[in-house]
């Protein structure tokens, strides 16, 4: 399962098609607004967690490019120092995909960076900054081909 | 056979020899459950345990030579941090949770309190410069209205780590009752009791493994910053009188120890300054206390697990800040430590903030002190007051 976090971005002259219906519907891909900012007449921006296989997050967001929304990643990826971290893990209990977990029953806290969303709400979190956010091309290049 | 009674002396005699068993409290649950605790004591010697959290409640002394003109300060700075300069001349005490002059707190709000005390402690340990700010009236003694330097902790005279109360024994279990996130030095707790965080190494904290205080006391050697420390008081809000297991564990927050030791012997990996997104800045401090087992009791009590120490649920969106002494349930470290508890009949998800993996190394480093014999037991002058002897001296009953 592939999960990412986007930043639409609507032109004011997006068509009235219902494109979030129609990605869910065409792609079979879930998602959850996190945020949503869609006035008339007005450039409407929205910031969606899309989950499906890689094959259709990738179509839905090739669909959302033919009707002039522009997608970025919102975050390309968060890393870990490990020089930093000291395994306190109180970042597990407000990462919301399971990318930082303990294991048991050592309680080592495990970082997996291909679980992770970039969702970044582990950043502010640690009490040692040990997790940082960058905002990198690669993955947005890879899957949009822009 | 007779009951097994050993002293300190015939301890550190082991230790000098390179006979002593020395044990992690983690291995010596399964020798004690597997041995009983008399034959516990006769097979070990001293159990190490170890702790690396935030502890809120320390600071350092330091002296930071005088200049010429000499100087009097009365305000003091480090790295913007202010420090408490109403000692002497050119003494100092800086705090862990003070933040920088200029930090906007929680003005926007969760503050992220990027850097405080604790962080300039680490700095100085790490051996980085840190910079000096100091303001004096002036007196005829003391002519000197300003000073300003860089320094490093080679360069202070004197330095010393002083933590009025760290290495709580138990702690609460933090969860939010009321419809909006907190941010509370338990962490972010969500709403309506979505997560809960705690803060102990369990069975490896020091307090945990000897509840009666029947070893530790005024002068009790430790481990403290990567370094050589002493237990030198009970901590500020020590609190014997709470409810206990059958086994004498404290059900809730009780004993605290206040720790010093030679700043310039530690070391940044087990002194970090720590930011705790909308509370504040503290430190987290490694601390090591061994324990001497002198008799099957100690045996028994360093046998302890985290599925015989329990703790309350307490709520942290409206009781704890209100004063309202409530709980929601007890919980076994066990079940904190499995990833989940129940609360209210529902499944609650829990995250630690005390480092269990930190604590192991502490407790696995002062082990190898002593069995390298570079550490030996020192015999408290006087134990930390135990139920109903606070303030109280003498020996214990």
């Amino acid at each position: 399962m592939y999960n990412r976090i986007y930043i639409l971005h609507f032109p004011k002259n997006t068509s009235n098609e219902p494109i979030i219906y129609q990605l869910v519907k065409q792609y079979d891909v879930e998602f959850n607004i996190l945020k949503a900012d869609i006035l008339p007449q007005r450039d409407g921006l929205m910031i969606l967690e899309l989950k499906g296989t890689k094959a259709n997050v990738v179509k839905g967001l090739e669909y959302l490019e033919e009707r002039g929304v522009k997608v970025e990643r919102l975050a390309a990826s968060v890393r870990r120092d490990d020089e930093k971290c000291f395994q306190c893990g109180v970042c597990t209990g407000v990462c919301p995909v399971g990318a930082l977990s303990l294991h048991r029953p050592d309680m080592a806290v495990l970082f997996d960076p291909d679980k992770c969303t970039g969702c970044s709400l582990c950043v502010p979190i640690c009490p040692v900054r040990a997790m940082e956010l960058s905002l990198g091309q690669d993955a947005l290049t890879e899957e949009i081909g822009s | 056979m007779s009951n097994i009674q050993k002293t300190y002396e015939e301890i550190n005699a082991r230790i000098r020899s390179g006979e002593a068993v020395v044990v992690t409290a983690e291995e010596m649950v399964d020798i004690v459950r597997a041995k009983g605790p008399e034959q516990a004591a006769r097979e070990v010697d001293v159990v190490t345990t170890g702790t690396f959290s935030p502890m809120c409640s320390s600071g350092a002394f330091f002296n930071f030579g005088q200049m010429t003109p000499t100087i009097k300060a009365s305000k003091v700075w480090l790295n913007k941090v202010s420090c408490y300069a109403g000692l002497a001349a050119v003494d100092a005490y800086i705090g862990a949770t003070e933040p920088t002059e200029d930090d906007p707190l929680n003005k926007i709000y969760p503050g992220e309190f990027r850097y405080g005390g604790g962080h300039v402690i680490e700095d100085l340990v790490a051996g980085r410069k840190v910079f000096l700010e100091a303001k004096a009236y002036g007196t005829d003694c003391y002519l000197a209205r300003k000073m300003q330097k860089e320094v490093t902790l080679a360069d202070l005279p004197y330095a010393l780590l002083c933590n009025p109360r760290n290495a709580y024994q138990n702690y609460n279990c933090a969860v939010n009752l009321s419809d909006k996130t907190v941010y509370t030095y338990m962490g972010m707790l969500k709403p309506h009791c979505r997560n809960a965080n705690f803060c102990s190494a369990g069975e490896l904290s020091p307090l945990l493994n000897d509840p009666h205080y029947q070893t530790i006391g005024m002068g009790t050697r430790i481990f403290l910053g990567g370094g050589i420390g002493y237990v030198t008081w009970h901590g500020s809000q020590h609190n014997p009188n709470v409810p206990r297991t059958e086994g004498g564990v404290p059900r809730k927050p009780a004993g605290t120890i206040m720790v010093q030791g030679d700043l310039k012997q530690m070391s940044a990996k087990w002194l970090r300054g720590v930011s705790i997104m909308g509370y504040g800045n503290t430190m987290a401090v490694g601390i090591g206390v061994p324990i001497p087992i002198l008799n099957s009791k100690m045996a028994a009590y360093t046998g302890v697990s985290d599925a015989d120490i329990f703790t309350q649920v307490i709520d942290y969106g409206y009781d704890y800040s209100n004063g309202i002494a409530r709980n929601y349930g007890e919980v076994s470290y066990a079940q904190l430590k499995s990833g989940s508890i129940e609360v209210n009949g529902k499944q609650v998800p829990t995250a630690p903030l005390s480092s269990m993996v930190k604590a192991r190394e502490i407790a696995e480093t002062l082990k190898g002190w002593i069995r390298d014999r570079k550490f030996l037991l020192n015999q408290p002058a006087q134990l930390l007051p135990d139920a109903d002897m606070i303030g109280g001296e003498g020996s214990k009953k």
